[in-house]
């Protein structure tokens, strides 16, 4: 059990790197895939839930948000090539079919810059980590705290949901952004691509489990959990709390906009359903069955409930509602630390015998 | 845009202030009042809806004579049942988790996910309404552009009414005294010879009751299905934080404008970019007055 704790992340890596891709074909790997960006938004909240004590139920917003500049970006490489969409767009840019269905004529200035790939890059590090920055630092600020971000953040999730089915013209409505073949002129949905996206997001994933340690292990981190156990204290030590919470929570929102862009590579589409109240809360569970303290144990989580949910409810529909539930409930009651909890408890229970 | 049509939607708006107060009410009791974040409210409401429903149909079959009158049982048997659960459910649940409200919201979102699929299996994935009883079919028209249906008319005095007996409850009756002494100072509650513990629980079957209520009056205003309270959680929530969580009256204000903005704005845009604007707006509010609009300001 010891050695389990030393080894955990090398067994993360094999386990990732290795064992999954050989012992799953395309199909599962796509699966698999999946899970694995929405890990990031897991392991996000480990770092802003678990060490910095704001529980976001919004991870869904910056989720989308990555997820749709990455659709964006695609859908205008897609239109480019697409020459009907050259003839609807009344000169310049190529307009995506849905905008022509909605009877939009020209690409909306906020869609221009995502033809080019040296923006959206940019834009889905920078975007949604800044606009987490601002958010929470401007609420931390004025001590809105504890709960109230909570909710604050929940409600910018139903928000975002809101605005992009209401928006059709725009975002495409619930149907979300679909049919996008291409990233950067390479096909994403041949074989050899999803051996690779499933590579870059598996390597993406451990190196962001990497920085959260870096982090936490730092003087940064310190002050995070000092901050997470008695704010007041820290803040009459002359730091500004305010500060250092912001940053987590922008990390974490960064995290999820990783995991957005892998995620709408791979699935091909960018849908309202991935940003709203229900799959934003369903990232906390993932990070609390892995255990809120363990970034390791987020992912683990989120491929266990994963892997679960899509078995179930494949097999069981309706069980499946009941078992998630069960799990919200149980896992915060019984198992506040998660799985990982359970294996540090064998842990120090085999070294004391 | 006519008198006539802007008046349709004040009104409009009053409706909706309704259920928002009287979901918001119950909300306030509980996480106001308790601190407990209960997610699982707006199921809690819908459970008092289906209620109604039943007794809807109870009346239909076994008392056709008397079903002028089965609303006023199915307010009844809507309170008992959700203010059950929720007893039920404070002891079962709630009470283990009162010093980890963040542990409380993902363990009752959990609940309401159960509910959710509960209602499903048992009253069918499709929205089931009530019959509207005949002394509230017809409609006060005050003037031929305005209509106003009789049963809207009823639920916003239900709505006083609720509000004005929780208003006696909680400040002129001796439950209420000791609720609030528990809120104020738990120690000195128990030291006085209190049972905090059953305080706990009446307070929070009070509160889930009136989500009860609210449901009953919903069935009023629209159909029920197993997704109709994850409709208006969020909403709820946002009335109860915006009015300042330990203000009944504020969380009746922050009610009614909330209802009003959102139905008057939907004159100038679609009505789920008018929802979102509003919970921008509110969000902007909270940021300028985090404790709420209205709030007693106390020294802890």
């Amino acid at each position: 059990m010891v050695l389990l704790e030393y080894s955990a992340l090398p067994l993360l890596a094999v386990l990732l790197l290795v064992a999954i891709p050989v012992l799953s074909g395309t199909f599962r790997l796509g699966l698999f895939a999946k899970y694995l960006s929405l890990a990031f938004c897991a392991v996000g909240l480990v770092l802003a839930w678990g060490y910095g004590g704001i529980l976001s139920l919004g991870q869904g917003i910056f989720f989308g948000l990555g997820s749709y500049m990455t659709a964006m970006y695609m859908k205008l490489e897609a239109s480019a090539a697409d020459p009907a969409a050259a003839v609807f767009g009344s000169g310049g840019a190529p307009l995506p079919d849905f905008m022509t269905y909605n009877s939009i004529d020209t690409l909306p200035w906020w869609w221009r810059p995502f033809q080019h790939v040296w923006f959206a890059i940019p834009a889905i590090v920078v975007i949604p980590a800044g606009l987490a920055f601002l958010l929470a630092y401007a609420n931390f600020r004025k001590r809105v705290g504890g709960v109230y971000f909570s909710i604050v953040t929940l409600s910018l999730a139903a928000i975002m949901s809101i605005v992009i089915v209401g928006q059709q013209g725009y975002t495409g409505g619930a149907n979300g952004i679909t049919d996008l073949p291409t990233f950067m002129g390479q096909s994403v949905q041949s074989n050899t691509a999803v051996y690779f996206l499933y590579y870059v997001t598996a390597c993406l994933l451990i190196l962001a489990v990497l920085a959260g340690r870096f982090v936490l292990g730092s003087r940064l981190g310190k002050i995070l959990i000092a901050i997470r156990d008695r704010e007041d204290r820290i803040r009459f030590s002359g730091y500004d709390p305010a500060l250092f919470k912001g940053f987590i929570f922008a990390m974490a929102a960064l995290y999820s906009s990783i995991g957005g862009a892998m995620f709408t590579m791979q699935v091909g589409f960018a849908s309202p359903s991935v940003c709203g109240i229900v799959t934003s809360i369903e990232m906390v569970i993932y990070a609390a069955v892995g255990g809120r303290l363990s970034l390791i144990g987020a992912v683990y989580g989120t491929v266990l409930v994963g892997v679960a949910k899509s078995y179930l409810s494949e097999h069981f529909v309706g069980f499946w509602l009941y078992l998630m539930g069960a799990l919200f409930i149980f896992v915060p009651m019984f198992l506040p630390k998660g799985l990982a909890g359970v294996i540090e408890w064998l842990g120090e229970r085999s070294r004391v015998k | 845009m006519t008198l006539a049509t802007f008046l349709t939607q004040v009104f409009n708006g009053l409706s909706l202030f309704t259920v928002l107060a009287l979901m918001a009410i119950g909300l306030a009791i509980v996480f106001g009042q308790m601190g407990v974040i209960n997610m699982a409210h707006g199921e809690l409401m819908a459970l008092g809806a289906y209620m109604t429903y039943l007794t809807s149909i109870g009346f239909s079959r076994y008392l056709p004579s008397l079903m002028g009158l089965y609303f006023f049982v199915g307010i009844a048997v809507a309170f008992v049942v959700t203010a059950g659960a929720g007893f039920i459910l404070e002891r079962g649940m709630i009470r283990f988790l009162y010093a980890r409200p963040l542990d409380t919201l993902l363990a009752t979102w959990g609940l309401s996910l159960v509910l959710q699929q509960f209602f499903r299996q048992v009253f069918g994935p499709i929205d089931v309404s009530v019959p509207t009883v005949d002394w509230l079919q017809g409609a006060w028209i005050p003037s031929p552009d305005i209509v106003i249906p009789l049963s809207r008319l009823f639920i916003i005095l239900l709505t006083f009414c609720v509000a004005l007996s929780v208003y006696t409850f909680l400040f002129r009756s001796g439950w209420g005294l000791r609720i609030r002494a528990v809120m104020q100072n738990r120690a000195m509650a128990g030291a006085a010879g209190i049972n905090t513990e059953r305080v706990d629980a009446v307070t929070f079957a009070v509160g889930c009751g009136l989500a009860g209520i609210a449901g009953s009056a919903l069935t009023m205003l629209a159909s029920t299905g197993p997704a109709t309270g994850q409709q208006y959680i969020v909403d709820t929530f946002i009335v109860v934080v915006f009015g300042g969580v330990e203000s009944l009256l504020g969380t009746f204000l922050s009610a009614f404008l909330i209802g009003q903005m959102q139905s008057i704005s939907e004159l100038l845009l679609s009505g789920s970019m008018a929802k979102a604007l509003i919970l921008i707006l509110v969000i902007v509010a909270l940021y300028l007055r985090p404790s709420g609009l209205f709030t007693n300001r106390v020294r802890r």
